[in-house]
């Protein structure tokens, strides 16, 4: 089988995540290619051939230019299946070259079993195989979801492509997020909310509890866009990532891309109503109650420790 | 503008889920049904646009059984102008290129300037109708915006990246954008507006009639993965959890040591 793995560059520099795509390929046991668009004196440790697209030249993601890139490579490699990160980069490639090979696409792919996909369903709560009846497939991986412990090494053999980067999207440039206010990373303790603390005053049951513990407070995405607390709060793959020796997530699901932010956490308590939600599975203790009730007593005991 | 704005029907995500007879999709008895949260963000940007230019025409589009017309009728009540119910006992059952191309073949000669959908679903998440819609369509596409702005025919948006870095992209309609959570704030529909929604047109099509690709790839199996972490579970009375809960981190880390 025959693999062309997609490495990615953003804001000027290689993303180390093309090491998931190595440790994939290789429990596969493929041949593998890869593809970037990136500079020739920041290329990925990989001893295979490196399809080099200059970003001098075809500029950092514009969709249309990146998958007549692709495409190109596809034509002269015939892969069986085209791999990338289901990153902002990934998911929005990956179904234009889908579509352009009339091939299958499976995504946020975590595991392999008996060649079916595994994917999952419904915030985690469940997973689904799926078999792909076409010649060639494209897949996305759940970031995270394979490991960045294969050993890359050794240098690749660079051919550089071109193609016609002719487009009708303009790609004016990077925003940056939003800089300031406090840096999690630096806490101890974080009591984070999610949108199970149900109204914006209940914000304040969990900055109550931080500030008992002498940490900082959190919160999950919805939280953060309804405004009852500012962005850089915001724990996950769009807000912050931290690694405290104490986190709290209360009324937190634990969807993926919350979890990728504070995974790394050294212990980890979960409050939340849903024995099943997903964040019980990352966490050491998990409290099934409702935190409307449950926070204020809990925060009254360790005040008065 | 003339906007479709596609959504999806999906359990509230909340639920205890079964895994139905065929073990390929999750039971549907006993589910709260409620709108695709991604393409609440999709309604409410079609409705800001239309509140600024005027003029404008929004048809909600969506894919499903009997049951998603309750669904439809939220996104009319929040400002949707009419919907298209495209009737579907099996939409569970297609593949992402088989819904986009029932979608595509609607849309194709109603002449849009904007197709919203939701970045992803929420049961399935796959990501990829939308922009499978505008490849169909050879329309120009953006994924997971959360900004918008236009002018005439010129848009800028901008697209979300990974650490909450945006990409600010320009181009001109008719386009197809994928929305993204905190795009907007979708507004819950007030009582007025629910009963007008009622007055609304809601048409039913039959999906044959729209149908006209074969899947590419299947469900072979749904399952309820194996809990894999041994963490403790608590459970009981919240003074008594709460000592518990305290008594471990008083163990377990250098807490309230
Ligand atoms: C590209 C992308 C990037 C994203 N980036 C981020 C990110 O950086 N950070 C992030 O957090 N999310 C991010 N998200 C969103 C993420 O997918 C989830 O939608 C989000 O994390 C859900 O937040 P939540 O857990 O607070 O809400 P929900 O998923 O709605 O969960 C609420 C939880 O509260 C529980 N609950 C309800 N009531 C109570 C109660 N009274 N007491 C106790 N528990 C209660 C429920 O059981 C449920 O588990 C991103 C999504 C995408 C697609
Ligand atoms: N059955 C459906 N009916 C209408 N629109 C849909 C349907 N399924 C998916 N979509 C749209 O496509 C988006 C992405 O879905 P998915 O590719 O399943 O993650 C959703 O947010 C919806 O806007």
């Amino acid at each position: 089988m025959k693999l062309l793995l997609v490495a990615e560059y953003r804001a000027g520099t290689l993303l180390n995540s093309y090491k998931e795509l190595i440790d994939f390929s290789s429990k596969l046991q493929g041949d593998t290619v890869m593809f970037l668009v990136g500079a020739e004196n920041d290329v990925p440790q990989y001893d295979g051939t490196l399809y080099l697209a200059d970003v001098a030249n075809f500029k950092e993601y514009d969709p249309q230019v990146h998958k007549q890139l692709l495409l190109e490579v596809i034509e002269k490699e015939q892969p069986d299946m085209v791999v990338m990160v289901h990153s902002s980069y990934g998911w929005d490639l990956a179904p234009r070259i889908a579509f352009a090979l009339k091939a299958a696409q499976v995504s946020e792919v975590i595991d392999i079993v008996d060649s079916t996909f595994v994917v999952p369903v419904c915030n985690s709560k469940l997973r689904r195989t799926i078999e792909v009846n076409s010649e060639k497939c494209v897949v996305t991986l759940q970031a995270g979801a394979f490991g960045m412990e294969t050993e890359s090494q050794g240098m690749p053999v660079i051919t550089k492509i071109q193609a016609n980067s002719t487009s009708s999207i303009e790609f004016v440039g990077y925003e940056e997020a939003e800089q300031g206010g406090v840096d999690l990373g630096k806490a101890n303790v974080i009591v984070s909310g999610g949108r199970g603390i149900g109204k914006p005053e209940n914000i304040g049951l969990i900055i109550k509890l931080a500030t008992a513990l002498g940490g900082e407070y959190g919160a999950s995405r919805p939280v953060v866009d309804a405004e009852w607390a500012d962005h850089n709060r915001q724990v996950g793959t769009t807000g912050q990532t931290v690694s405290p020796k104490l986190y709290i997530a209360c009324g937190i699901s634990g969807a993926i891309q919350h979890l990728a932010g504070m995974k790394k956490s050294e212990f980890i308590v979960a409050i939340n109503t849903d024995k099943d939600a997903p964040i019980t599975e990352v966490a050491d203790i998990s409290v099934i109650a409702d935190l409307k009730q449950f926070l204020p007593v809990l925060t009254e005991k360790i005040v008065s420790l | 503008m003339k906007i479709l704005v596609c959504i999806k029907q999906v359990p509230d995500m909340e639920s205890k889920f079964k895994i139905d007879g065929p073990g390929q999709w999750y039971d549907t008895t006993d589910l709260a049904w409620r709108m695709n949260e991604y393409d609440e963000y999709a309604v409410e940007q079609s409705i800001l646009i239309k509140e600024e230019l005027g003029n404008s025409d929004i048809t909600v589009l969506c894919i499903g059984p009997r049951r998603v017309q309750e669904t439809m009728k939220k996104a009319l009540a929040m400002g949707c102008d009419r919907g298209v119910h495209v009737e579907d006992d099996s939409v569970h059952q297609r593949d992402p290129l088989e819904i986009s191309s029932i979608i595509a073949e609607f849309a194709k000669g109603e002449q849009f300037d904007l197709i919203f959908t939701g970045l992803q679903s929420q049961d399935r998440g796959s990501g990829q109708v939308g922009l499978f819609v505008a490849e169909i369509l050879e329309l120009p596409s953006v994924s997971t915006i959360i900004s918008f702005t236009c002018e005439g025919k010129e848009i800028e948006v901008k697209r979300e990246l990974e650490g909450g870095m945006k990409a600010v992209v320009r181009l001109q309609a008719p386009v197809l954008l994928t929305c993204q959570l905190g795009l907007n704030k979708p507004r819950y529909p007030t009582l007025p507006n629910i009963m007008k929604a009622k007055r609304k047109e809601l048409s039913v099509i039959d999906v044959e009639q729209l149908r006209k690709v074969e899947p590419i790839c299947a469900t072979k199996s749904l399952f309820v993965p194996e809990k894999k972490n041994s963490g403790l579970i608590l459970e009981g009375e919240v003074s008594e959890l709460a000592n518990e809960l305290i008594k471990h981190l008083k163990e377990k880390t250098s807490f309230l040591a």
